[in-house]
C-alpha cells in the first residue's frame, strides 16, 4: 500500500529532462520510478521518454537504464533477464534481485514492437512491460497509431474534408495481452496515483512477465492545456474511455467502479484533436465505449450499468491495490 | 595437445560454442546456420553447456536479447545466414556502437531475390559499415579455432566490439573435416572469464545508447573508426597467443606462393582452398602466380595487404558478391583504395564468382589466372554468367 505521505522523496527519473510542460507521461514515469526503487535495469524503446531523458552527456536515469531501438524493448529486456539470470546462476554475480523493466510508447508496444512483446511475454521472462499510451506516434510529431481513438486528428489522419481524423478504433492492448496468460495485467493512469503505484508494486513483484498500460496525456499532440493533464486523465476513466482495471490469473477486476459514467462528450470536448467531431461519430463514439464498459463489467462479475446511465459528480472508489 | 576428430563443420563450431563457456545464446533458425544452434540447444539440454539458450521470435529479437545480455554482462552468442542477417541488421551497428564484444557465426548465405539458400557473400557485404570485426576462415579448423581467437580479442577492455566470423554455407558448415578440439584446460587459460567493463548494474548505474546531439555525433563516429582500427593489434594478439597453444598461426593477410609472385589472386573464405589447388597447377606449369587470403575483412588491414602486393604486376580479385551499379565487386573496389598513391600499381582483374551456391572450379580459377589477351589496368566481369 502506498500512501502520499510514505511515498519516497528520492526522485529517479532526474529534473531538468526535455518533457514539454504538463507530459502526462514523464509524470507517469516519476510516479512509476518511485514505486519501482533503484533495484531495477530499464530498458526503453526510441520514443519521447527516450528522447527526453537522455542527451548525451546528460541523462535523467538514476537506475541502469539502456536504449537500443524503437521496436525491441521488449527483446533488449529480455536479454537482460536471461544475462543476469545466467550470471546468477554461474554465481558471477550475487543473488539479491533485479527487476528488469521494459518501457515503450504506444506505437513502440502496439505497432513496431508487437512482435517482440508477444515473443517476450510467450517466453515467460520474468520482467514489468510498461506501455506509456499517449494515442500517438508523439516523438515524430503527432502520427497516428493504432492505439489512437476513433476521430482523433493526427498528423497522418487530419480531419479533412473526406476523412474526418482517425477511422478505426483503438486496439485494445489489454486483450492481446491476456491472450498470452500472463500473470499479471493493468491499466493505470498518473490522475489516480495511488493506484498507479500500487499496480507498479504488484507487476514487479509478480514472478515472470507484468504488463501495464498507462494512459499519458499530452498537451501538444491532444490539443490540451498543459494544466489539463490530470484532468483529462480523469475524464478519460469516468467516462469509461480508459477504464482502469486488473487482468490476474484470467480474472478482471475494476479498480474503479461507477453506477454511472460521464457522458463521453466532456472527455472530448476539451481537447484540440477531437475539434469539430459531428454528432454522428459522437454518438457512435459513446455508444461503443458504453458498450465496452458493459463488457467489462460483465467480466468483473459485476452489474451492468442500468439505462438511465450517466452521472454529473462524484467517485465512488471500490477497490484501491 | 587435443583430439583431432572427423567432425560436421557446423558441430565443430557449436563445440567451441560449448568450451568458450558462455553465458547467453539467442537465435533463429535458419539454413545454412540452423545445425549450429540446433547442436547448441542440445548441449544446453543434456547440461553439457550451462547456458541460457533463448529461442526468440525473429533474428530482430535475437540480436536485441545479444545486445541486453551483453549488457548485462554476460558472454553472449549468436548465430545467423542471410535474410536473418538482413533482419537483424538495424541492430548490428547498434551493438558495436554500444561497444558489446558478442561473436557471430554468420553462416554465409546470398541474400534474396531470387530466394537461394546457397552460398555467397552478399549478406556480410550488406553491413560491411556496421562497425564490428569481421573475419573469413576457409576450413573446419579454423572456424573452431576463431570462436576463442575472436572472443580473446573482442573482450579486451581496449576492443570491446562484436566479432563476425564469416564461414561459406553448406560449402564449409556442411562439410566433414578433421578438427582439432582443444583440451578445456587450454581454453580456460587461453579464454578467461569475461570481466566486462560497464554493465548495467544497479550498484553502479550507467546509461547506454544515449543519443548525440550533432556538436557530438561526429565524435562519436569518429571514436568508432579509430577504435575498431585499433583492434588490428589485439587480433594480432590473439592469433599469437592461440599459436602458441595450438601451434596454428593465422594472419590478417594469408599468404600462398605469393613471395615474388608476379600474379597474386585474392581470395576471401572456403574459395582459398580451391584457389590453392589453381595456383599449384599454375606453377607447375611455370607461372609465377601466387595466391592472398583476406582473413580480416575489418578492420582493413591496410599494411599487411600492400607488404603483400608490393613488386606486384597484376592482381586478380575474386569476389563473392555483387555490389550493384558500382564499378566492382566490394573486395575489389576497397582494394582499388587500399593501392590507391602506391607506386608501381599493378593491373587489377575483378571476377565477382561463386553467386548464389554456383560452384567455383580449380579450372574456374585456371580461366580466372590465365593472363588476359591484352593488358588492361582495370577489368570486371562476372564470372560464369550464361
Ligand atoms: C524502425 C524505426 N522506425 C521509425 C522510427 C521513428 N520513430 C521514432 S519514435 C517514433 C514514434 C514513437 O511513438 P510512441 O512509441 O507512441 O512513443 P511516443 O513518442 O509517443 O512517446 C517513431 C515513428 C524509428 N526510430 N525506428
Ligand atoms: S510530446 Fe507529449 S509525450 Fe512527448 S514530451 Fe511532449 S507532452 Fe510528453
Ligand atoms: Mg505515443
Amino acid at each position: 500500500m502506498f500512501a502520499v505521505k510514505t511515498l519516497t522523496d528520492r526522485e529517479y527519473l532526474a529534473p531538468g529532462h526535455r518533457g514539454c510542460s504538463g507530459c502526462g507521461q514523464a509524470v507517469a514515469v516519476r510516479m512509476v520510478h518511485k514505486a519501482l526503487g533503484q533495484r531495477i535495469v530499464v530498458a526503453c524503446a526510441t520514443g519521447c521518454m527516450e528522447v527526453i531523458s537522455s542527451p548525451f552527456p546528460q541523462s535523467s536515469w538514476e537506475m541502469p537504464w539502456i536504449h537500443v531501438a524503437f521496436e525491441n524493448a521488449a527483446a533488449v529486456a529480455s536479454g537482460i533477464e536471461a544475462g543476469l539470470k545466467a550470471l546468477r546462476h554461474k554465481g558471477k554475480i550475487d543473488n539479491r534481485k533485479i527487476k528488469v523493466v521494459a518501457m515503450a510508447g504506444d506505437g513502440g508496444t502496439a505497432d513496431i514492437g508487437l512482435q517482440a512483446l508477444s515473443g517476450a511475454l510467450e517466453r515467460g521472462h520474468d520482467f514489468l512491460y510498461i506501455c506509456y499510451d499517449n494515442e500517438a506516434y508523439m516523438n515524430t510529431g503527432v502520427q497516428r497509431s493504432s492505439s489512437t481513438p476513433y476521430g482523433a486528428s493526427t498528423m497522418t489522419t487530419p480531419a479533412g474534408r473526406i476523412q474526418k481524423g482517425q477511422a478505426t478504433w483503438k486496439k485494445n492492448m489489454m486483450e492481446i495481452v491476456a491472450a498470452h496468460h500472463i500473470p499479471y495485467a493493468a491499466t493505470a493512469s498518473p490522475s489516480y496515483p495511488m493506484d498507479l503505484l500500487g499496480k507498479v508494486k504488484k507487476g514487479a513483484e509478480i514472478k515472470g512477465p507484468a504488463y501495464l498500460h498507462i494512459l499519458s496525456p499530452c498537451p501538444p499532440g491532444w490539443g490540451i492545456e498543459a494544466e489539463d493533464t490530470i484532468g483529462l486523465g480523469r475524464l478519460a476513466v469516468e467516462t469509461g474511455a480508459f477504464p482502469l482495471y486488473e487482468q490476474e490469473e484470467g480474472k478482471i477486476r475494476l479498480s474503479l467502479d461507477f453506477d454511472k459514467l460521464i457522458p463521453l462528450e466532456k472527455y472530448l470536448k476539451g481537447q484540440g484533436r477531437f475539434r469539430g467531431i459531428d454528432q454522428e461519430r459522437m454518438d457512435y463514439m459513446q455508444e461503443r465505449v458504453l458498450e465496452m464498459w458493459q463488457d467489462l463489467k460483465r467480466k468483473a462479475g459485476l452489474r451492468e450499468l442500468r439505462p438511465s446511465r450517466f452521472r454529473k459528480e462524484g467517485v465512488k472508489w471500490i477497490r484501491t491495490s | 595437445m587435443g583430439k583431432t576428430r572427423g567432425m560436421e563443420v557446423s558441430i565443430a563450431a557449436a563445440e567451441a560454442v560449448k568450451q568458450a563457456d558462455v553465458d547467453v545464446i539467442s537465435a533463429y533458425p535458419i539454413t545454412p546456420q540452423t545445425h549450429i544452434v540446433e547442436k547448441l540447444s542440445e548441449f544446453v539440454a543434456n547440461g553439457q553447456l550451462e547456458a541460457e539458450y533463448v529461442t526468440v521470435e525473429s533474428e530482430h529479437s535475437a540480436m536485441s536479447l545479444c545486445i541486453g545480455s551483453q549488457a548485462a554482462g554476460a558472454r553472449t552468442f549468436t548465430s545467423t545466414s542471410s535474410q536473418g542477417l538482413a533482419l537483424m541488421s538495424e541492430l548490428v551497428p547498434i551493438a558495436s556502437a554500444l561497444r558489446l564484444p558478442m561473436v557471430i557465426y554468420l553462416v554465409n548465405r546470398s541474400l534474396s531475390a531470387p530466394l537461394s539458400i546457397w552460398n555467397d557473400h552478399s549478406d556480410v557485404m550488406s553491413i560491411r559499415d556496421s562497425g564490428c570485426i569481421q573475419l573469413f576462415v576457409k576450413d573446419g579448423q579454423e572456424v573452431y579455432d576463431h570462436l576463442f581467437i575472436a572472443y580473446r580479442a573482442a573482450e579486451k577492455q581496449e576492443v570491446l566490439l562484436p566479432v563476425i566470423v564469416n564461414l561459406d554455407g553448406f560449402l564449409l558448415s556442411h562439410t566433414f573435416e578433421p578438427v582439432e578440439v582443444m583440451e578445456e584446460e587450454r581454453i580456460r587459460q587461453y579464454l578467461p572469464p569475461y570481466r566486462p567493463l560497464y554493465t548495467l548494474n544497479p550498484d553502479k548505474p550507467i546509461t547506454m545508447g544515449a543519443f548525440a546531439p550533432p556538436s557530438l555525433f561526429t565524435e562519436a563516429k569518429k571514436a568508432h573508426d579509430e577504435t575498431l582500427k585499433a583492434s588490428h593489434p589485439y587480433l594480432e594478439k590473439a592469433w599469437e597467443e592461440w599459436a602458441v597453444i595450438s601451434g596454428r598461426r593465422y594472419r590478417p593477410v594469408e599468404e600462398f606462393n605469393a613471395r615474388g609472385a608476379e600474379t597474386i589472386m585474392i581470395t576471401m573464405g572456403s574459395l582459398s582452398e580451391t584457389a590453392r589447388e589453381g595456383v599449384k597447377i599454375l606453377r607447375e606449369k611455370g607461372q609465377n602466380i601466387g595466391l592472398l587470403e583476406l582473413r580480416q575483412w575489418r578492420p582493413f588491414p591496410q599494411e599487411e595487404f600492400r607488404q603483400g602486393v608490393k613488386g606486384v604486376r597484376r592482381l586478380v580479385v575474386i569476389d563473392r558478391a555483387v555490389s550493384p551499379g558500382s564499378t566492382g565487386g566490394p573486395v575489389a573496389s576497397e582494394i582499388c583504395s587500399a593501392l590507391y598513391g602506391m607506386e608501381d600499381q599493378p593491373s587489377l582483374e575483378n571476377y565477382v564468382a561463386g553467386l548464389g551456391g554456383r560452384d567455383v572450379t580449380v579450372e574456374d580459377f585456371l580461366n580466372m589466372a590465365a593472363p588476359p589477351s591484352r593488358e588492361k589496368k582495370y577489368a570486371f566481369s562476372i564470372h560464369g554468367a550464361r
